[in-house]
């Protein structure tokens, strides 16, 4: 690496765009089994919440603990177990979710106002119902919320998984760039990282939009 | 679980209390209480300037509203970006200073992208601190005659206090994670350790280095909380009231 070379080596970019695609790909799919293991898991524990008021100390306790541990540590004490693997990358990047969506699922289900519920007690809906077409539908802001939180978190960790042999586009900032000193591939790691943080942001919000039209129509975002 | 599982489990419990307890990695340049003292030299440097930049700058945005889109937004993009990825983007920028000094070329980015990471959480929670404190209080401050400066050291400052002090515990926090990644750069660290253990295949070493960081990580955090809690004024504290934490804020991303 010398002071004048260019910022970007373009030739590089386009020798490797098959590459940079492949590991784009796999930069998505990570960041995709992560959130959505990490919504069913969270969920099951929310309604386990609902049902126990009691568990939700002890499950953000635990999950707080796990939020806390540094990520390439919590990925070197899961590699003598599950190796340097997908499996050790994901199980660390779901637990990192965890804390988020959790909170975010119990805070959106709790918001329903309780005239609502009482509403649809006296209209015979069953407790399964009435999660099904009250609280869940209401509570989509604060669940998509935690939802875009906990997946631009996720992006930008699975580059750290590049140190256990995984790592998406991390792959080009460590693997490629750091190691060999060459500029060009940090910068489209770490750029096309951030992209894809702020496209799945916009997307989810896309997402949320569409599934609540009542919020368009009274103006509310 | 298995009879196979369980003993490999304890083989790696014990090669971890084996390298733990081995004297000579107490020891040297490379040993636990070296690597510890580098750790937090790395993450404690930079953690100080931020606050030395970031309470100033914060200050000024909550106390005149001036510049808040900034902070808001400082903080929404501080989480878009990926720690590995500054580290990375700074590295050729510093590449210059440190061609032939003695400074290891992994400092300088190192330092530069944990204060950078270390700015946003204390200015965007200097700003909603003093935004979230009663305004009929500010009013009355002034009514009373205070000037400008009183308002904010007598009225904003204290009552804003815990909410900065979790910012600050946000950045102490992450800082002493990423710094972990220093090692990436060829740092010191606790880092080291786990990035040796991998390429050397030695769980023992392995698994101490992230044992190591996760307790220094889960310390820090602990220990800026209890900070926090004893600098909400006792008269809230009594009355149960939570306002050290922030409404509707988003814990800080891993590192």
């Amino acid at each position: 690496m010398t002071p004048d070379e260019p910022l970007i080596d373009f030739d590089w970019v386009a020798r490797n765009l098959d590459e940079i695609a492949r590991r784009l790909g796999e930069h998505l799919v990570m960041t995709g089994i992560a959130v959505v293991v990490g919504f069913l898991i969270s969920f099951a524990l929310a309604l386990a919440i609902r049902r126990s008021r009691r568990l939700y100390g002890p499950i953000l306790a635990v999950s707080g603990v796990l939020y806390t541990i540094p990520s390439l540590a919590l990925f070197a004490l899961l590699i003598p177990i599950t190796g340097l693997s997908l499996l050790s990358a994901e199980i660390a990047l779901v637990s990192y979710t965890v804390l988020i969506l959790v909170r975010n699922i119990v805070a959106g289900l709790e918001s329903v106002p309780a005239d609502v519920t009482e509403a649809a007690i006296g209209m015979g809906f069953t407790p399964l119902e009435r999660l099904r077409r009250i609280e869940l539908p209401l509570a989509v802001p604060v669940i998509v919320a935690g939802l875009r939180i906990a997946t631009v978190t996720t992006v930008g960790l699975v580059t750290v998984t590049s140190l256990i042999g995984q790592g998406g586009l991390g792959y080009f900032i460590v693997v490629v760039g750091i190691r060999d000193f060459f500029p060009t591939p940090i910068y489209i790691g770490a750029g096309l990282s951030i992209v894809l943080a702020l496209a799945a942001d916009v997307a989810l919000l896309g997402i949320q939009r569409a599934l609540t039209p009542w919020a368009r129509a009274s103006g509310a975002a | 679980m298995g009879a196979g599982k369980r003993r490999r489990l304890m083989d790696l419990l014990s090669s971890f209390l084996a390298w733990l307890t081995d004297a000579s990695h107490w020891t040297g340049d490379t040993g636990i209480p070296v690597r510890v003292g580098e750790h937090l030299l790395i993450s404690g440097i930079p953690l100080l300037v931020a606050i030395v930049v970031a309470l100033p700058v914060g200050l000024f945005i909550g106390h005149t509203g001036k510049g808040a889109l900034l902070a808001v937004s400082l903080g929404n993009i501080g989480r878009a970006l990926p720690s590995l990825g500054i580290l990375g983007i700074i590295l050729p920028l510093t590449l210059p200073l440190t061609a032939g000094t003695d400074i290891p070329l992994g400092l300088p980015p190192s330092l530069i992208a944990l204060f950078a990471l270390a700015l946003p959480p204390i200015i965007t929670n200097c700003h909603v601190g003093i935004r979230e404190v009663d305004r009929d209080l500010i009013e009355a401050a002034r009514g009373m005659g205070m000037r400008e400066t009183q308002v904010l050291t007598r009225v904003e400052l204290p009552l804003a206090t815990p909410v900065i002090l979790a910012g600050i515990r946000t950045s102490a926090v992450q800082v002493v994670a990423t710094a972990t990644l220093g090692a990436v750069l060829g740092i010191g660290g606790l880092g080291r350790y786990i990035l040796d253990g991998i390429s050397q295949h030695d769980d023992g070493q392995l698994i101490t280095g992230a044992v190591l960081v996760a307790l220094l990580a889960i310390l820090t955090e602990l220990g800026f909380a209890a900070l926090q809690r004893a600098s909400v004024s006792p008269g809230l504290r009594s009355t149960g009231d939570r306002a050290y934490e922030v409404a509707g804020q988003a814990p800080r991303p891993p590192a």
